[in-house]
C-alpha cells in the first residue's frame, strides 16, 4: 500500500491510501477503489463511476490536463505523475485543473516527489504527496511552514504579499 | 533605490533560514548531491573549477552604498578581496566555501541582498536599463516594472522548474541599453497612441548559445496593468511545451523557433485569454496601488535647481586633457539640467574584464552615496554607474576613480570588452577568455588610440554558451577546443541592441596568440576603409566581410 501523505487532516499526516493502482498490462479487480492510467479511465471509467466505484485517474506530464477535463464530475482523485522533480510540467497540470477547471478533489502527487519540491507543489493545488525519498509528516509540516508569505497568487489561494499591503493601507 | 518593507524583508530571512537547513541536510548525508544540485543552484551557488562559486544577484542593476560595501565586506571575509560583475548584473564570488555560504546569504540579508534564483531552471534576476531614472529618453522608470517581476517570480510555485533557466529584460527607451533582443523576453515600454497609456512590446524567444536568434516581437503593445498575467502565459506555454529531452534544445528560443514566432504568440494569446476570462489574471496582476507603492519606495530623487552648464566643468574640461577624454567618452547627459551619468569602466587595460576589488567597491560606495544620491548601477557590459552626478562634480568623482584605478575613459571603445570568466575558472569552458581580452587591451592601451578608432564592441566567450555574448560582438571571439588546443572564431558584424543582429564568421579559428593581431588586422582594414563618421561595424556593413577576411588570413602566409 502506497505511504501517503494528506493536508486536510490539519496538516500533512499520514494516510491509507484506498486505491488500488492498476497497472495497465492488469485487469481492473472487481471491487474497491483504483486508480487508472487516462487510456484506462476513458475506456472503463464511466462504467466503474456508474457502479459506485470511487476512480482516480493518473495522468502523465505528457498527457494534457485539457482530455481529462470534461470528465472531472466522475473523477475522484487525480495522481499527477512526477516522472523525474526536475520535470515542472505537472505544476502547471495543477495549477489547471484547480484554477481553470475547478476540479475540488484530491490532487496527488506522485512519482519523484521530494521534499524539497513539497511548497511549490501545494501552492500549485496539491493536497496528497507520495513522497520518494523517505520523508514524512513532519518533514512536510516544516518545509510547508518555512515561508511566512507569497509572492504572488497560485491555486492555493494564499494572500500575496501585494494584497497584504493593500489591506493594511485601507485599514491605516 | 527600493527600499524593503518587512514582508520583502521576512522573505530574505525565511530564505536564509531555508537555505541553512538545506546545507545542513546536505553535509549530514540526509540528501543527495543530485538532490541538492537544483536546491543550491536556485541560491546562486555553482561547483566551479577550483571552488564553490556565488552568484550574487543584483535585481535591475541597483545598488546603494550600504549594499555595495556590504558586497565589498563580504568578498573580503568569505573570498579573496574582489568580486566578479557580469553580463546579467550580477556579481559572482568564485573562491568561497560551502559551509561559508550560509553565513555568506545571512550578511547579504541584513541589506537586502541575496542569491534567489541567480542559477537553476527557474526565472532568473531580471535586468533594466542601467540609466533607468536618469536618461532623457525614458517613457518611465523602468525599475518599477522590474521589481514588480522580482517579487511575482520569486519562488513562483509554477514556474520554479522549467525546461531551462529564463531571462527577462526591461527596457522605458527607444535606444536599447538592455540587449532586448538576446532574451528569452526583452520588455521595451513605449507609449500608446492616444488615450492607450503606457504599454509594453513583447519579444520572445532570443537568446545565444549555440543556435542563436533575435527574439521576435509577438506583442507590439500590451497594456501595463496586464504585464504579469501576459508573462505568465508565456511561460505556461514554456513550461508546459518546451523541450525536456535535451538540454542543448531546452530554451524558448528553440520552441518559438520551431513553432514560429506567429504560432507561437497565437498559443499565448489563448492561453492568456482563457486565464482572462476564469479570473486567474485578474489574481495574478498587481493592482494600480500596488505599483504606485513600489514606485513610491523608490523615492523621488531630490535633484537641485542647477544651471544646465556649470563652469567648474567646462573649466577642468578646457584645461585637462585626460579629463576632457574622459567626459567624452564615460560622460553622458541628465534627463535634469546640470547632471550627468557617469560610467566607471571596470575595463582598465591589463585587468580582468567585470573585476572589482573589495577596496574598489567601498571606494565607489563611498563616491555613490557622496555624489550621486546614493545609487550606483551595474551595467551589463560589466562596468559601473553612477547615474546621478552633478556637472560640478563630475571632476572631483573623476580625481577620486583615479586614486582607485578606475578612471578608463574607453566605454564603448576597443578595450571595453565583454569577457566571460573562461576557462580560469569556469566547468563549462573550452578555452580561456580573460588572457585574450587582456591581449587585446593592451593594443588600445593608449587612449589616443582606442579613440581614433571609435565605438568597437568586442565581445568574448570561452564557451559556445555564449555567456560574453560573441554574437553580438562588433567583433566576436569564440573559444573552442581542437584536439586539447584552445581555437578562437572570430565573428563581425553583431549587435545586441536596437539594431540587433548575430555576427558573421570570419573564417577559420585562430590559435591563441593570434587573435589580438587579427583584432589588429581588421581595426587596420577598418581605418582604411572607413568612412567619414563611420564606426567599425558601419563600415563593415557597407563593405562587407571580404576585406575583413583577406586582412586577417593573408597575413597567415
Amino acid at each position: 500500500m502506497l505511504k501517503l501523505i494528506k493536508l486536510d487532516q490539519g496538516g500533512p499526516a499520514w494516510v491509507e491510501d484506498s486505491y488500488f493502482d492498476v497497472p495497465d498490462e492488469e485487469p481492473t479487480p472487481g471491487q474497491g477503489d483504483v486508480l487508472l492510467s487516462f487510456a484506462r479511465f476513458v475506456e472503463e471509467g464511466e462504467a466503474l463511476a456508474a457502479a459506485g466505484r470511487k476512480v482516480g485517474v493518473r495522468l502523465n506530464a505528457d498527457e494534457p490536463v485539457e482530455a481529462l477535463a470534461p470528465h472531472l464530475d466522475r473523477v475522484a482523485m487525480v495522481a499527477l505523475v512526477f516522472p523525474k522533480f526536475r520535470d515542472g510540467r505537472q505544476y502547471s497540470q495543477a495549477t489547471l485543473l484547480r484554477m481553470r477547471y475547478g476540479y475540488a478533489g484530491e490532487l496527488r502527487a506522485v512519482g519523484d516527489v521530494l521534499l524539497e519540491q513539497g511548497r511549490f507543489m501545494a501552492r500549485c493545488g496539491f493536497d496528497a504527496f507520495a513522497p520518494a525519498d523517505g520523508t514524512g509528516p513532519e518533514d512536510w509540516a516544516g518545509a510547508l511552514a518555512r515561508y511566512r508569505h507569497v509572492y504572488q497568487t497560485a491555486a492555493d489561494r494564499r494572500e500575496p504579499n501585494f494584497a497584504l499591503r493593500l489591506q493594511a493601507a485601507e485599514g491605516a | 533605490m527600493y527600499r524593503y518593507d518587512a514582508l520583502d524583508a521576512e522573505m530574505l530571512a525565511d530564505r536564509t533560514a531555508e537555505f541553512r537547513t538545506q546545507v545542513r541536510r546536505r553535509v549530514a548525508g540526509e540528501i543527495t548531491e543530485e538532490q541538492f544540485k537544483p536546491l543550491r543552484l536556485m541560491n546562486g551557488l555553482y561547483l566551479q573549477l577550483h571552488a564553490y562559486m556565488l552568484r550574487i544577484a543584483i535585481p535591475y542593476g541597483a545598488l546603494n552604498s550600504a549594499k555595495l560595501h556590504r558586497l565589498a565586506h563580504v568578498s573580503r571575509t568569505w573570498d579573496r578581496g574582489y568580486g566578479h560583475f557580469t553580463t546579467r548584473t550580477n556579481l559572482q564570488l568564485h573562491w568561497i566555501k560551502l559551509k561559508d555560504a550560509p553565513d555568506i546569504l545571512a550578511s547579504l540579508a541584513e541589506v537586502g541582498l541575496h542569491s534567489i534564483q541567480t542559477s537553476g531552471n527557474c526565472i532568473r534576476n531580471v535586468t533594466a536599463d542601467p540609466y533607468a531614472g536618469a536618461a532623457a529618453d525614458e517613457v518611465d522608470d523602468p525599475r518599477v516594472w522590474s521589481e514588480a517581476i522580482r517579487q511575482w517570480s520569486t519562488f513562483h510555485p509554477e514556474f520554479s522548474f522549467l525546461p531551462r533557466k529564463f531571462k527577462i529584460a526591461v527596457g522605458a527607451a527607444p535606444d536599447d541599453r538592455t540587449a532586448a533582443r538576446i532574451y528569452d523576453i526583452g520588455l521595451k515600454l513605449r507609449r500608446g497612441r492616444g488615450e492607450e497609456g503606457l504599454g509594453f512590446e513583447v519579444m520572445v524567444g532570443g537568446g545565444l548559445g549555440r543556435t542563436p536568434y533575435l527574439g521576435p516581437t509577438i506583442r507590439e503593445f500590451l497594456p501595463t496593468r496586464h504585464l504579469l498575467s501576459y508573462l505568465a502565459a508565456i511561460l505556461r506555454v514554456y513550461n508546459r511545451y518546451g523541450r525536456r529531452d535535451n538540454i542543448w534544445k531546452a530554451r524558448i528560443k528553440i520552441l518559438v523557433a520551431s513553432l514560429g514566432a506567429e504560432e507561437f504568440a497565437r498559443q499565448v494569446e489563448a492561453e492568456w485569454k482563457a486565464m482572462v476570462e476564469t479570473g486567474e489574471a485578474a489574481g495574478i496582476d498587481v493592482p494600480e496601488a500596488e505599483v504606485a507603492r513600489i514606485r513610491q519606495a523608490f523615492g523621488e530623487v531630490p535633484f537641485e535647481d542647477r544651471p544646465a552648464a556649470s563652469a567648474a566643468f567646462e573649466a577642468a574640461r578646457a584645461g585637462d586633457p585626460a579629463f576632457a577624454r574622459f567626459v567624452r567618452h564615460n560622460v553622458l547627459p541628465h534627463k535634469v539640467p546640470g547632471y550627468a551619468i557617469v560610467t566607471v569602466s571596470l575595463k582598465a587595460p591589463g585587468e580582468v574584464p567585470g573585476d572589482c576589488s573589495s577596496d574598489q567597491m567601498d571606494a565607489l560606495a563611498d563616491l555613490a552615496a557622496r555624489y550621486s544620491f546614493d545609487e550606483i548601477r551595474v551595467h551589463y557590459e560589466q562596468n559601473m554607474v553612477l547615474p546621478h552626478v552633478a556637472l560640478d562634480d563630475v571632476p572631483a568623482v573623476y580625481a577620486e576613480l583615479q586614486r582607485i584605478g578606475l578612471s578608463t575613459p574607453n566605454v564603448g571603445l576597443a578595450s571595453d570588452i565583454i569577457a566571460c570568466p573562461g576557462l580560469d575558472y569556469c566547468t563549462l569552458a573550452n578555452a580561456r577568455a580573460i588572457p585574450i581580452a587582456q591581449d587585446i587591451a593592451k593594443r588600445f592601451a593608449d587612449p589616443a588610440v582606442a579613440e581614433d578608432v571609435g565605438e568597437l564592441r568586442i565581445k568574448i566567450s570561452g564557451c559556445i554558451n555564449a555567456c560574453g555574448h560573441h554574437h553580438v560582438g562588433h567583433i566576436g571571439i569564440l573559444g573552442v577546443d581542437k584536439k586539447g588546443e584552445e581555437f578562437y572564431q572570430l565573428t563581425l558584424g553583431g549587435s545586441g541592441l536596437e539594431d540587433a543582429r548575430l555576427g558573421e564568421i570570419l573564417g577559420p579559428a585562430l590559435p591563441a596568440p593570434r587573435v589580438a593581431e587579427a583584432v589588429d588586422a581588421l581595426v587596420d582594414t577598418y581605418m582604411r576603409e572607413r568612412a567619414e563618421g563611420e564606426r567599425f561595424v558601419d563600415t563593415y556593413r557597407r563593405i562587407g566581410l571580404a576585406p575583413f577576411k583577406a586582412a586577417v588570413y593573408a597575413e597567415a602566409h
